[in-house]
């Protein structure tokens, strides 16, 4: 089991198609995740890992739900 | 000079008068003052001692970007407390071509009086008959307004929701496109400019003078540094022009703050199919546009054209709120007919934010099933009508509850809330609390730092630093909607080092007038003094800071957090 990948805004590009279940190694961290993925990191400035605010040193495992938007408001 | 038109209604006499002690104010500030010192805070809104106020903001004419939105001031017949109610349009900008600060409608005639078009000329204003366009939605009526005054049209005007005075009713006006998109929203407004029996206001588009800055070479200066300030940050240089303000769908929901099912639930099932990245497919497909600036000098472009199946416009202006309100709150997934509502909202004039949740109640009182957009379509387009059940929908959340005997109103002070859950947002909880305006997220967005990393980051699962980020929040934004600037402008300027001191340069060089950014504190100070006072008088208490008990009794899933505040710690957000 892997994974729940949500890319959303201008990273959606990045959604690999394995996004529902897309498989994470041990020790894996949002940095990581976001580096494989071929994101610039500067790009993502809004994480959400089980609807938690999260950064890029938190770490992922087996069952997240993990979000990544570029910087976004609204209103 | 600049003076405030007072126009009696039921005498039609006028007056243009010197600002007198109304000096120094624009925008909201001035809106609430007047409301404050002239209506009695006991009056029925829709009685002849309520006003209605229109003023263009401190740089109203002015060329500094993103400055034209209009504040609509008024006691509001939802609330029964004092309203500023904002919106973009091309009248802020006319206003002072027309030497206006303000227009005040004031009295009303008598009951069957017909309705009248306001016609603001140099000087002078005529009572025209408006008879071919009462009872008309607000685009046919506005392209009729077109055909009699020409593309340079600038109009307020209400829908058969104002006509009838329900307390949904908005005032919408036109925009850069000819279209009536844009609204002042909330509160009513648009009931009170029923009353009074006054269908549109023109302003004359052959009477334009031109309007300067006091100080041109520093104004040019501050203008072009608070360009780049814009320009410079990415929320109002690419997140709001790319998706619209319907990219929040898809943040709240992974956040787990979207009110789902009449604010049962924090998550969306369908969020993706309701999203501002869904509403750009949609747009691209169909070739409309995915970027417009609601108001002359709008450098943001939040807005956009939405067409129908058919590639034939629809609606406009079409906000995360909007689509909140019917896609989640209500659970209606077919995004044409969530644009479908979202136009008859515009063209009855009635508030989407109190349409789209009465809609939720309706649901939860089992009038129409739950995620029926069909049924909520017809129910909508039942509102202006003299059905019953358009008098019901119309009079949104409180009034639809208790007709439908339903006990789960998400409302402060009688305004039903907006998209952010107060229990996992409660920074923007306690502005919903405490501002003078019932619940409203625009009186002290929150959520920038609860949820969007911008100006901080304060954690909105917990109380800790939420009643000051809120405070600040709230000051900040009344001197904002008094200046006339868009409130997005926000976003850059909170992560700014020389936002606020640009903001307070353009005020200065334009106006000719002092002003520091402690004077724009103060501004912001004085207006929700102001609206506080009136709220006193008009018999609020602390009590009414309180949101609804199930806020506190039901845990929101999947944080599975409460409301948690009392009314006495909550006083410390206001001013």
């Amino acid at each position: 089991m892997g994974i729940e990948l949500k890319c959303f805004a201008t990273l959606a590009k990045f959604l690999p198609e394995n996004g529902d279940d897309y498989p994470v190694e041990s020790g894996e961290t949002v940095r990581s995740l976001v580096n494989k993925l071929g994101m610039p990191e500067k790009d993502v400035t809004l994480i959400f890992i089980n609807a938690v605010r999260s950064n890029l040193d938190s770490e992922v495992n087996d069952g997240d739900r993990v979000g990544l938007f570029p910087p976004v408001g609204g209103g | 000079m600049p003076q405030i038109l007072r126009i009696n209604c039921r005498t039609k006499e006028y007056n243009f008068e010197e600002v007198g002690p109304y000096v120094n104010l624009g925008g909201r500030a001035l809106t609430s003052r007047l409301i404050n010192k002239e209506v009695p805070a006991d009056c029925h809104p829709l009685s002849a001692e309520n006003k209605l106020v229109f003023a263009t903001g401190l740089l109203g004419g002015s060329t500094a970007a993103n400055s034209g939105r209009v504040s609509v001031g008024t006691k509001s017949p939802l609330t029964g407390g004092i309203k500023e109610s904002n919106s973009g349009g091309l009248f802020a900008h006319k206003m002072p071509k027309m030497d206006l600060l303000a227009i005040v409608l004031e009295d009303k005639p008598a009951e069957q009086a017909p309705f009248s078009t306001l016609f603001i000329t140099d000087g002078k204003v005529e009572f025209r008959d408006a008879s071919d366009i009462v009872g008309m939605d607000n685009y046919p009526a506005h392209d009729k307004l077109l055909e009699q005054y020409g593309n340079k049209l600038c109009a307020a005007m209400i829908g058969p929701a104002g006509e009838t005075v329900r307390q949904t009713a908005t005032i919408q006006f036109t925009d850069p496109y000819k279209r009536p998109a844009r609204s002042a929203g909330r509160g009513g407004t648009g009931a009170v400019m029923g009353s009074k029996k006054i269908k549109a206001i023109v302003l004359d588009p052959e009477f334009a003078n031109k309007v300067g800055a006091v100080d041109n070479d520093n104004f040019k200066t501050a203008r072009s540094t608070w360009v780049n300030i814009l320009k410079g940050h990415p929320v109002t240089s690419e997140g709001l022009p790319g998706f619209g303000t319907a990219v929040l769908v898809n943040v709240v929901n992974e956040a787990g703050a979207l009110p789902t099912k009449n604010f049962r639930y924090g998550q969306c099932e369908h969020a993706a199919e309701i999203s501002g990245e869904k509403m750009a497919e949609i747009i691209e497909s169909r070739k409309g546009k995915t970027t417009e600036g609601c108001h002359a000098g709008c450098i943001i472009q939040c807005s956009q054209q939405y067409n129908d199946a058919d590639g034939n416009y629809l609606t406009s202006g079409f906000e995360y709120e909007t689509i909140w309100a019917f896609g989640a709150n209500a659970l209606i997934k077919d995004f044409d007919d969530i644009a479908t509502m979202d136009r008859i909202c515009d063209d009855k004039g009635m508030d989407t934010i109190e349409a789209g949740n009465t809609i939720a109640v309706a649901m939860d009182g089992g009038i129409i099933p739950w995620g029926d957009g069909k049924a909520a379509i017809e129910l909508l387009k039942k509102v202006g009508s003299k059905d019953p059940m358009g008098m019901i929908i119309g009079n949104g959340v409180e009034f639809a509850g208790g007709a439908f005997g339903v006990d789960r109103l998400p409302t402060v002070k009688r305004q039903s809330m907006p998209a952010y859950d107060p229990r996992a947002v409660k920074g923007v909880g306690v502005t919903y609390a405490t501002t003078a305006m019932g619940a409203d997220h625009t009186a002290g967005y929150g959520v920038t730092a609860n949820l969007l990393g911008v100006g901080g980051s304060i954690d909105g699962l917990k109380k800790e630093g939420n009643i000051e980020l809120s405070k600040n929040l709230q000051v900040a934004t009344a001197a904002i909607d008094s200046m006339g600037f868009c409130l997005f402008v926000a976003f850059a300027v909170l992560d700014s080092d020389n936002g606020v001191q640009t903001m307070a340069d353009l005020v200065q060089s334009w106006t000719g007038n002092s002003f520091t950014p402690d004077d724009l504190i103060a501004l912001g100070v004085g207006a929700m003094k102001d609206e506080q006072a009136f709220n006193e008088r008009a018999g609020f208490t602390k009590a009414d800071d309180k949101l609804p008990r199930f806020f506190e009794t039901d845990p929101l899933p999947p944080h599975n957090v409460t409301w948690d505040y009392d009314e006495d710690e909550l006083q410390a957000a206001k001013v």
